[in-house]
Protein backbone atom coordinates (compact mmCIF):
# COMPACT_ATOMS: atom_id res chain seq x y z
CA UNK A 1 0.00 0.00 0.00
CA UNK A 2 2.82 2.32 0.89
CA UNK A 3 4.50 1.56 -2.41
CA UNK A 4 1.35 2.63 -4.23
CA UNK A 5 0.95 5.79 -2.18
CA UNK A 6 4.55 6.79 -2.79
CA UNK A 7 4.35 6.09 -6.51
CA UNK A 8 0.96 7.72 -6.99
CA UNK A 9 2.05 11.37 -7.43
CA UNK A 10 4.43 10.31 -10.21
CA UNK A 11 1.82 8.10 -11.85
CA UNK A 12 -0.76 10.88 -11.77
CA UNK A 13 1.73 13.23 -13.38
CA UNK A 14 2.21 10.64 -16.11
CA UNK A 15 -1.54 10.29 -16.44
CA UNK A 16 -1.79 14.02 -17.08
CA UNK A 17 0.69 13.72 -19.93
CA UNK A 18 -1.19 10.71 -21.34
CA UNK A 19 -4.52 12.54 -21.23
CA UNK A 20 -3.06 15.72 -22.70
CA UNK A 21 -1.59 13.83 -25.65
CA UNK A 22 -4.72 11.71 -26.06
CA UNK A 23 -7.17 14.62 -26.09
CA UNK A 24 -5.23 16.73 -28.59
CA UNK A 25 -4.43 13.73 -30.79
CA UNK A 26 -7.98 12.42 -30.83
CA UNK A 27 -9.42 15.81 -31.84
CA UNK A 28 -6.80 16.20 -34.58
CA UNK A 29 -7.37 12.58 -35.56
CA UNK A 30 -11.08 13.18 -35.91
CA UNK A 31 -10.51 16.20 -38.14
CA UNK A 32 -8.04 14.18 -40.25
CA UNK A 33 -10.55 11.32 -40.40
CA UNK A 34 -13.36 13.60 -41.55
CA UNK A 35 -11.23 15.22 -44.25
CA UNK A 36 -9.91 11.87 -45.51
CA UNK A 37 -13.42 10.39 -45.53
CA UNK A 38 -14.71 13.31 -47.61
CA UNK A 39 -11.74 12.98 -50.00
CA UNK A 40 -12.50 9.30 -50.28
CA UNK A 41 -16.10 10.04 -51.26
CA UNK A 42 -15.39 13.11 -53.41
CA UNK A 43 -16.39 12.80 -57.07
CA UNK A 44 -12.74 13.25 -58.12
CA UNK A 45 -10.75 10.07 -58.76
CA UNK A 46 -7.30 11.41 -57.81
CA UNK A 47 -8.55 12.54 -54.38
CA UNK A 48 -10.09 9.10 -53.79
CA UNK A 49 -6.73 7.53 -54.57
CA UNK A 50 -4.76 9.82 -52.27
CA UNK A 51 -7.16 9.05 -49.43
CA UNK A 52 -7.07 5.34 -50.10
CA UNK A 53 -3.26 5.20 -50.23
CA UNK A 54 -3.06 7.09 -46.93
CA UNK A 55 -5.49 4.74 -45.20
CA UNK A 56 -3.83 1.62 -46.61
CA UNK A 57 -0.36 2.85 -45.61
CA UNK A 58 -1.42 3.47 -42.01
CA UNK A 59 -3.45 0.28 -41.71
CA UNK A 60 -0.70 -1.80 -43.26
CA UNK A 61 2.11 -0.72 -40.92
CA UNK A 62 2.63 -1.14 -37.17
CA UNK A 63 2.04 1.84 -34.90
CA UNK A 64 5.55 1.71 -33.53
CA UNK A 65 7.07 1.89 -37.02
CA UNK A 66 4.92 4.94 -37.77
CA UNK A 67 6.13 6.50 -34.53
CA UNK A 68 9.81 5.86 -35.31
CA UNK A 69 9.34 7.09 -38.88
CA UNK A 70 7.81 10.36 -37.72
CA UNK A 71 10.10 10.99 -34.75
CA UNK A 72 13.46 9.64 -35.93
CA UNK A 73 12.85 9.44 -39.66
CA UNK A 74 11.41 12.89 -40.37
CA UNK A 75 13.68 14.61 -37.83
CA UNK A 76 16.74 13.03 -39.44
CA UNK A 77 15.99 14.87 -42.69
CA UNK A 78 16.95 18.07 -40.89
CA UNK A 79 14.21 20.35 -42.24
CA UNK A 80 12.77 20.80 -38.76
CA UNK A 81 13.13 19.35 -35.32
CA UNK A 82 10.07 17.96 -33.65
CA UNK A 83 10.15 17.26 -29.93
CA UNK A 84 9.02 13.84 -28.78
CA UNK A 85 5.65 15.01 -27.45
CA UNK A 86 4.75 16.65 -30.77
CA UNK A 87 5.88 13.56 -32.66
CA UNK A 88 3.77 11.42 -30.32
CA UNK A 89 0.69 13.57 -30.82
CA UNK A 90 1.17 13.62 -34.60
CA UNK A 91 1.57 9.84 -34.78
CA UNK A 92 -1.48 9.07 -32.67
CA UNK A 93 -3.51 11.66 -34.62
CA UNK A 94 -2.53 10.31 -38.03
CA UNK A 95 -3.03 6.72 -36.95
CA UNK A 96 -6.44 7.40 -35.43
CA UNK A 97 -7.32 9.60 -38.42
CA UNK A 98 -6.89 6.73 -40.85
CA UNK A 99 -9.16 4.46 -38.84
CA UNK A 100 -11.67 7.24 -38.16
CA UNK A 101 -11.86 8.00 -41.87
CA UNK A 102 -13.02 4.46 -42.61
CA UNK A 103 -15.61 4.65 -39.82
CA UNK A 104 -16.87 8.02 -41.05
CA UNK A 105 -16.97 6.87 -44.67
CA UNK A 106 -19.03 3.81 -43.74
CA UNK A 107 -21.29 6.02 -41.61
CA UNK A 108 -21.91 8.46 -44.45
CA UNK A 109 -22.56 5.65 -46.91
CA UNK A 110 -25.02 4.01 -44.53
CA UNK A 111 -27.42 6.97 -44.80
CA UNK A 112 -30.21 6.32 -47.27
CA UNK A 113 -29.81 7.97 -50.68
CA UNK A 114 -33.30 9.38 -50.33
CA UNK A 115 -32.02 11.79 -47.67
CA UNK A 116 -29.62 13.39 -50.14
CA UNK A 117 -32.28 13.42 -52.85
CA UNK A 118 -34.78 15.17 -50.56
CA UNK A 119 -32.20 17.74 -49.46
CA UNK A 120 -30.97 18.42 -52.98
CA UNK A 121 -34.53 18.64 -54.36
CA UNK A 122 -35.16 21.47 -51.90
CA UNK A 123 -32.24 23.37 -53.38
CA UNK A 124 -29.59 22.67 -50.74
CA UNK A 125 -26.14 22.29 -52.28
CA UNK A 126 -23.84 19.32 -51.68
CA UNK A 127 -22.05 20.97 -48.75
CA UNK A 128 -25.27 22.01 -47.00
CA UNK A 129 -26.63 18.51 -47.51
CA UNK A 130 -23.51 16.95 -45.97
CA UNK A 131 -23.44 19.36 -43.04
CA UNK A 132 -27.11 19.53 -42.06
CA UNK A 133 -28.56 16.24 -43.24
CA UNK A 134 -25.98 13.49 -43.73
CA UNK A 135 -23.25 14.05 -41.12
CA UNK A 136 -25.56 14.61 -38.11
CA UNK A 137 -27.31 11.32 -38.87
CA UNK A 138 -24.08 9.50 -39.70
CA UNK A 139 -22.36 10.60 -36.47
CA UNK A 140 -25.10 9.15 -34.32
CA UNK A 141 -24.67 5.83 -36.04
CA UNK A 142 -20.88 6.00 -35.83
CA UNK A 143 -20.59 6.86 -32.15
CA UNK A 144 -20.07 3.32 -30.78
CA UNK A 145 -17.34 2.57 -33.36
CA UNK A 146 -15.73 5.97 -32.83
CA UNK A 147 -15.58 5.27 -29.09
CA UNK A 148 -13.97 1.94 -29.77
CA UNK A 149 -11.26 3.54 -31.89
CA UNK A 150 -10.69 6.28 -29.30
CA UNK A 151 -10.08 3.59 -26.66
CA UNK A 152 -7.59 1.83 -28.93
CA UNK A 153 -5.79 5.14 -29.51
CA UNK A 154 -5.66 5.83 -25.79
CA UNK A 155 -4.00 2.47 -25.26
CA UNK A 156 -1.63 3.18 -28.17
CA UNK A 157 -0.31 6.24 -26.31
CA UNK A 158 1.36 3.85 -23.90
CA UNK A 159 3.79 2.99 -26.73
CA UNK A 160 4.97 6.60 -26.75
CA UNK A 161 7.07 5.79 -23.69
CA UNK A 162 9.64 4.24 -26.04
CA UNK A 163 10.58 7.67 -27.41
CA UNK A 164 11.00 8.95 -23.87
CA UNK A 165 7.70 10.73 -23.34
CA UNK A 166 6.94 10.83 -19.61
CA UNK A 167 3.47 9.38 -19.98
CA UNK A 168 1.69 7.11 -17.55
CA UNK A 169 3.47 3.98 -18.77
CA UNK A 170 6.89 5.63 -18.68
CA UNK A 171 6.31 6.87 -15.11
CA UNK A 172 5.21 3.37 -14.17
CA UNK A 173 8.39 1.86 -15.59
CA UNK A 174 10.51 4.33 -13.62
CA UNK A 175 8.63 3.59 -10.40
CA UNK A 176 8.87 -0.16 -10.98
CA UNK A 177 12.63 -0.03 -11.44
CA UNK A 178 13.17 2.28 -8.48
CA UNK A 179 11.03 0.37 -5.98
CA UNK A 180 11.68 -3.21 -7.23
CA UNK A 181 7.93 -3.71 -6.75
CA UNK A 182 7.12 -4.46 -10.36
CA UNK A 183 4.04 -6.54 -9.55
CA UNK A 184 2.34 -3.86 -7.47
CA UNK A 185 3.29 -0.96 -9.72
CA UNK A 186 2.21 -2.57 -12.99
CA UNK A 187 -1.01 -3.77 -11.37
CA UNK A 188 -1.69 -0.20 -10.27
CA UNK A 189 -0.83 1.05 -13.74
CA UNK A 190 -3.32 -1.37 -15.25
CA UNK A 191 -6.02 -0.29 -12.83
CA UNK A 192 -5.48 3.38 -13.69
CA UNK A 193 -5.74 2.70 -17.44
CA UNK A 194 -8.81 0.59 -16.82
CA UNK A 195 -10.54 3.33 -14.83
CA UNK A 196 -9.78 6.00 -17.44
CA UNK A 197 -11.08 3.82 -20.26
CA UNK A 198 -14.12 2.84 -18.23
CA UNK A 199 -14.93 6.52 -17.64
CA UNK A 200 -14.42 7.20 -21.34
CA UNK A 201 -16.89 4.54 -22.38
CA UNK A 202 -19.38 5.77 -19.77
CA UNK A 203 -19.10 9.26 -21.25
CA UNK A 204 -19.64 7.81 -24.72
CA UNK A 205 -22.76 5.90 -23.76
CA UNK A 206 -24.09 9.02 -22.02
CA UNK A 207 -23.62 10.99 -25.26
CA UNK A 208 -25.17 8.13 -27.22
CA UNK A 209 -28.27 8.15 -25.06
CA UNK A 210 -28.53 11.91 -25.36
CA UNK A 211 -28.45 11.80 -29.14
CA UNK A 212 -30.53 8.68 -29.55
CA UNK A 213 -31.72 8.04 -33.11
CA UNK A 214 -35.40 8.70 -33.42
CA UNK B 1 -47.24 30.42 -69.68
CA UNK B 2 -45.08 27.36 -70.26
CA UNK B 3 -43.61 25.99 -67.02
CA UNK B 4 -41.89 22.86 -68.30
CA UNK B 5 -40.72 22.11 -71.82
CA UNK B 6 -39.19 18.72 -72.54
CA UNK B 7 -37.43 18.29 -75.89
CA UNK B 8 -36.22 14.89 -77.09
CA UNK B 9 -35.30 13.82 -73.57
CA UNK B 10 -33.08 10.74 -73.41
CA UNK B 11 -31.75 9.00 -70.33
CA UNK B 12 -29.51 5.93 -70.13
CA UNK B 13 -28.16 4.05 -67.15
CA UNK B 14 -24.95 2.59 -68.53
CA UNK B 15 -25.97 0.74 -71.67
CA UNK B 16 -29.64 0.56 -70.77
CA UNK B 17 -31.69 3.28 -72.40
CA UNK B 18 -34.60 4.04 -70.09
CA UNK B 19 -36.01 7.17 -71.73
CA UNK B 20 -35.76 7.05 -75.49
CA UNK B 21 -37.20 10.23 -76.92
CA UNK B 22 -39.68 12.24 -74.94
CA UNK B 23 -41.11 15.63 -75.74
CA UNK B 24 -43.94 17.45 -74.03
CA UNK B 25 -44.99 20.85 -72.75
CA UNK B 26 -46.60 21.55 -69.38
CA UNK B 27 -48.36 24.87 -68.89
CA UNK B 28 -48.78 26.91 -65.73
CA UNK B 29 -51.47 25.55 -63.34
CA UNK B 30 -51.71 22.35 -65.30
CA UNK B 31 -52.01 19.07 -63.38
CA UNK B 32 -50.44 16.23 -65.34
CA UNK B 33 -50.76 12.66 -64.11
CA UNK B 34 -48.19 10.21 -65.42
CA UNK B 35 -49.24 6.57 -65.59
CA UNK B 36 -47.68 3.45 -67.03
CA UNK B 37 -46.44 -0.04 -66.18
CA UNK B 38 -43.64 -0.42 -63.67
CA UNK B 39 -40.23 -0.07 -65.28
CA UNK B 40 -41.66 2.08 -68.07
CA UNK B 41 -39.52 5.07 -67.07
CA UNK B 42 -42.16 7.30 -65.50
CA UNK B 43 -40.22 7.91 -62.26
CA UNK B 44 -37.01 8.50 -64.22
CA UNK B 45 -38.88 10.98 -66.40
CA UNK B 46 -40.03 12.86 -63.31
CA UNK B 47 -36.56 12.83 -61.76
CA UNK B 48 -35.10 14.34 -64.94
CA UNK B 49 -37.37 17.36 -64.48
CA UNK B 50 -35.27 18.60 -61.52
CA UNK B 51 -32.10 16.85 -62.66
CA UNK B 52 -32.03 14.37 -59.79
CA UNK B 53 -31.01 12.15 -62.69
CA UNK B 54 -28.34 13.50 -65.00
CA UNK B 55 -29.89 13.86 -68.43
CA UNK B 56 -28.20 11.93 -71.25
CA UNK B 57 -29.67 13.77 -74.20
CA UNK B 58 -32.18 16.42 -75.22
CA UNK B 59 -33.29 19.45 -73.23
CA UNK B 60 -35.50 20.23 -70.27
CA UNK B 61 -36.56 23.84 -69.78
CA UNK B 62 -37.99 24.96 -66.44
CA UNK B 63 -39.60 28.39 -66.86
CA UNK B 64 -37.41 28.88 -69.89
CA UNK B 65 -34.14 27.88 -68.20
CA UNK B 66 -32.39 24.95 -69.85
CA UNK B 67 -31.41 22.77 -66.89
CA UNK B 68 -29.28 20.52 -69.11
CA UNK B 69 -26.91 23.47 -69.54
CA UNK B 70 -23.93 22.65 -67.27
CA UNK B 71 -23.56 26.34 -66.41
CA UNK B 72 -27.05 26.60 -64.93
CA UNK B 73 -27.28 26.97 -61.12
CA UNK B 74 -29.35 23.84 -60.56
CA UNK B 75 -29.80 24.57 -56.83
CA UNK B 76 -31.55 27.79 -57.76
CA UNK B 77 -33.88 25.98 -60.19
CA UNK B 78 -34.64 23.27 -57.62
CA UNK B 79 -35.87 25.90 -55.19
CA UNK B 80 -38.68 26.53 -57.67
CA UNK B 81 -39.47 22.85 -58.14
CA UNK B 82 -40.73 20.98 -55.08
CA UNK B 83 -40.56 17.20 -54.97
CA UNK B 84 -42.42 14.58 -52.96
CA UNK B 85 -41.09 11.02 -52.82
CA UNK B 86 -42.67 7.62 -52.49
CA UNK B 87 -40.58 6.93 -49.36
CA UNK B 88 -41.22 10.42 -47.88
CA UNK B 89 -37.50 10.96 -47.10
CA UNK B 90 -38.17 13.15 -44.09
CA UNK B 91 -35.07 14.03 -42.08
CA UNK B 92 -35.35 11.70 -39.05
CA UNK B 93 -33.03 13.77 -36.84
CA UNK B 94 -35.15 16.90 -37.21
CA UNK B 95 -38.56 17.67 -35.78
CA UNK B 96 -41.51 18.17 -38.13
CA UNK B 97 -41.13 21.93 -37.79
CA UNK B 98 -37.37 21.77 -38.46
CA UNK B 99 -37.96 19.56 -41.50
CA UNK B 100 -40.13 22.31 -42.94
CA UNK B 101 -38.02 25.32 -41.92
CA UNK B 102 -34.54 23.94 -42.68
CA UNK B 103 -34.35 24.75 -46.39
CA UNK B 104 -36.02 28.19 -46.28
CA UNK B 105 -33.86 29.11 -43.29
CA UNK B 106 -30.68 28.24 -45.20
CA UNK B 107 -31.71 29.45 -48.64
CA UNK B 108 -34.16 32.32 -48.29
CA UNK B 109 -33.32 35.74 -47.04
CA UNK B 110 -36.22 35.89 -44.61
CA UNK B 111 -36.05 35.89 -40.84
CA UNK B 112 -36.66 32.95 -38.58
CA UNK B 113 -39.98 34.26 -37.34
CA UNK B 114 -41.48 34.59 -40.81
CA UNK B 115 -40.24 31.14 -41.81
CA UNK B 116 -41.72 29.58 -38.66
CA UNK B 117 -45.06 31.32 -39.16
CA UNK B 118 -45.18 30.09 -42.72
CA UNK B 119 -44.35 26.56 -41.52
CA UNK B 120 -47.31 26.60 -39.12
CA UNK B 121 -49.56 27.83 -41.92
CA UNK B 122 -48.44 24.90 -44.05
CA UNK B 123 -48.98 22.50 -41.17
CA UNK B 124 -52.52 23.84 -40.86
CA UNK B 125 -52.97 23.27 -44.55
CA UNK B 126 -52.01 19.60 -44.26
CA UNK B 127 -53.86 19.26 -40.94
CA UNK B 128 -50.85 18.53 -38.73
CA UNK B 129 -50.25 21.66 -36.64
CA UNK B 130 -50.31 19.61 -33.44
CA UNK B 131 -47.40 17.49 -34.72
CA UNK B 132 -45.00 20.43 -35.14
CA UNK B 133 -42.66 19.22 -32.41
CA UNK B 134 -42.98 15.51 -33.12
CA UNK B 135 -40.22 13.61 -34.91
CA UNK B 136 -40.82 11.75 -38.17
CA UNK B 137 -40.42 8.40 -36.41
CA UNK B 138 -43.52 9.18 -34.35
CA UNK B 139 -45.76 9.77 -37.38
CA UNK B 140 -47.83 7.40 -39.49
CA UNK B 141 -47.05 7.05 -43.20
CA UNK B 142 -49.84 9.34 -44.26
CA UNK B 143 -48.76 11.98 -41.77
CA UNK B 144 -45.16 11.71 -42.95
CA UNK B 145 -46.19 12.25 -46.54
CA UNK B 146 -48.26 15.29 -45.62
CA UNK B 147 -45.27 16.74 -43.76
CA UNK B 148 -43.13 16.02 -46.84
CA UNK B 149 -45.61 18.00 -48.95
CA UNK B 150 -45.49 20.88 -46.46
CA UNK B 151 -41.68 20.74 -46.51
CA UNK B 152 -41.63 21.05 -50.30
CA UNK B 153 -44.19 23.88 -50.24
CA UNK B 154 -42.12 25.86 -47.71
CA UNK B 155 -39.79 26.92 -50.53
CA UNK B 156 -42.74 28.47 -52.39
CA UNK B 157 -42.17 26.36 -55.48
CA UNK B 158 -43.90 27.12 -58.75
CA UNK B 159 -43.96 23.46 -59.74
CA UNK B 160 -44.55 20.35 -57.62
CA UNK B 161 -43.36 16.90 -58.66
CA UNK B 162 -44.91 13.84 -56.99
CA UNK B 163 -43.23 10.46 -57.36
CA UNK B 164 -45.86 7.82 -56.49
CA UNK B 165 -46.78 9.73 -53.31
CA UNK B 166 -49.33 7.19 -52.08
CA UNK B 167 -47.71 3.92 -53.12
CA UNK B 168 -46.03 3.30 -49.77
CA UNK B 169 -49.13 4.11 -47.70
CA UNK B 170 -51.67 1.92 -45.98
CA UNK B 171 -54.97 2.16 -47.88
CA UNK B 172 -56.72 4.16 -45.15
CA UNK B 173 -53.98 6.82 -45.29
CA UNK B 174 -54.18 7.41 -49.04
CA UNK B 175 -57.27 9.63 -48.91
CA UNK B 176 -55.73 12.25 -46.60
CA UNK B 177 -52.70 12.69 -48.86
CA UNK B 178 -54.79 12.85 -52.03
CA UNK B 179 -57.04 15.46 -50.40
CA UNK B 180 -54.04 17.71 -49.76
CA UNK B 181 -52.95 17.27 -53.38
CA UNK B 182 -56.44 18.01 -54.66
CA UNK B 183 -56.46 21.21 -52.62
CA UNK B 184 -53.12 22.21 -54.18
CA UNK B 185 -54.50 21.56 -57.65
CA UNK B 186 -57.53 23.72 -56.90
CA UNK B 187 -55.25 26.53 -55.75
CA UNK B 188 -53.56 26.47 -59.14
CA UNK B 189 -50.24 24.72 -58.46
CA UNK B 190 -48.52 23.30 -61.52
CA UNK B 191 -48.17 19.61 -60.73
CA UNK B 192 -46.66 16.52 -62.32
CA UNK B 193 -47.79 13.37 -60.54
CA UNK B 194 -46.55 9.85 -61.16
CA UNK B 195 -49.34 7.71 -59.77
CA UNK B 196 -51.15 4.40 -59.74
CA UNK B 197 -54.34 6.04 -58.45
CA UNK B 198 -56.38 6.00 -61.64
CA UNK B 199 -59.43 7.47 -59.90
CA UNK B 200 -57.37 10.42 -58.73
CA UNK B 201 -55.81 10.92 -62.17
CA UNK B 202 -59.26 10.94 -63.75
CA UNK B 203 -60.71 13.34 -61.21
CA UNK B 204 -57.86 15.81 -60.63
CA UNK B 205 -55.69 15.58 -63.73
CA UNK B 206 -56.04 18.12 -66.52
CA UNK B 207 -54.10 15.71 -68.64
CA UNK B 208 -52.99 12.10 -68.32
CA UNK B 209 -49.74 10.94 -69.85
CA UNK B 210 -49.22 7.25 -70.57
CA UNK B 211 -45.55 6.24 -70.63
CA UNK B 212 -44.32 2.84 -71.78
CA UNK B 213 -40.97 1.54 -72.96
CA UNK B 214 -39.27 4.90 -72.60
CA UNK B 215 -41.75 6.82 -74.78
CA UNK B 216 -44.74 9.01 -74.09
CA UNK B 217 -47.15 6.72 -75.90
CA UNK B 218 -50.23 8.87 -75.54
CA UNK B 219 -51.39 11.94 -73.63
CA UNK B 220 -54.83 13.42 -73.45
CA UNK B 221 -57.52 14.78 -71.15
CA UNK B 222 -58.50 12.06 -68.65
CA UNK B 223 -61.96 11.39 -70.09
CA UNK B 224 -60.46 10.72 -73.52
CA UNK B 225 -57.42 8.76 -72.39
CA UNK B 226 -59.40 6.52 -70.07
CA UNK B 227 -62.59 6.43 -72.17
CA UNK B 228 -61.18 6.28 -75.65
CA UNK B 229 -57.51 5.23 -75.66
CA UNK B 230 -55.94 5.33 -79.12
CA UNK B 231 -52.95 3.02 -78.78
CA UNK B 232 -52.94 -0.73 -78.30
CA UNK B 233 -50.44 -0.46 -75.45
CA UNK B 234 -52.60 2.07 -73.63
CA UNK B 235 -55.63 -0.17 -74.05
CA UNK B 236 -53.72 -3.22 -72.80
CA UNK B 237 -52.44 -1.31 -69.74
CA UNK B 238 -55.81 0.20 -68.88
CA UNK B 239 -57.58 -3.14 -69.22
CA UNK B 240 -55.24 -4.47 -66.53
CA UNK B 241 -55.52 -1.64 -64.03
CA UNK B 242 -59.11 -0.42 -64.38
Amino acid sequence: METIMNAMPFLLEGLQVTLYIFIIAIILGFIIGLIVALLRLAPIKILNWIAKIFVDAIRGTPFIVQLFFIYFGLNSLGFFSMDNTTAGIVTVAINAGAYFSEIIRAGIQSIDRGQTEAARSLGLNATQNMRHIILPQAFRRMLPTITNQAIISLKDTSLLSVIGIADLTQEGRIQASQTFEAFTIYLTLGVIYFIVIYLLSMLASFVERKFVLR
Amino acid sequence: MTMIRVENLKKSFGKIEVLKDMSTVIEEKEVVCVIGPSGSGKSTFLRCLNRLEEITGGHVYIEGTDITDPKVDINKVRQEVGMVFQQFNLFPHKSVLENITLAPMKLKKTNKKAVTEKAYELLDKVGLREKANAYPGELSGGQKQRVAIARALAMDPKIMLFDEPTSALDPEMVGDVLDVMKQLAVEGMTMVIVTHEMGFAREVGDRVMFIDGGYIVEENVPSELFGNPQHERTKAFLSKVL
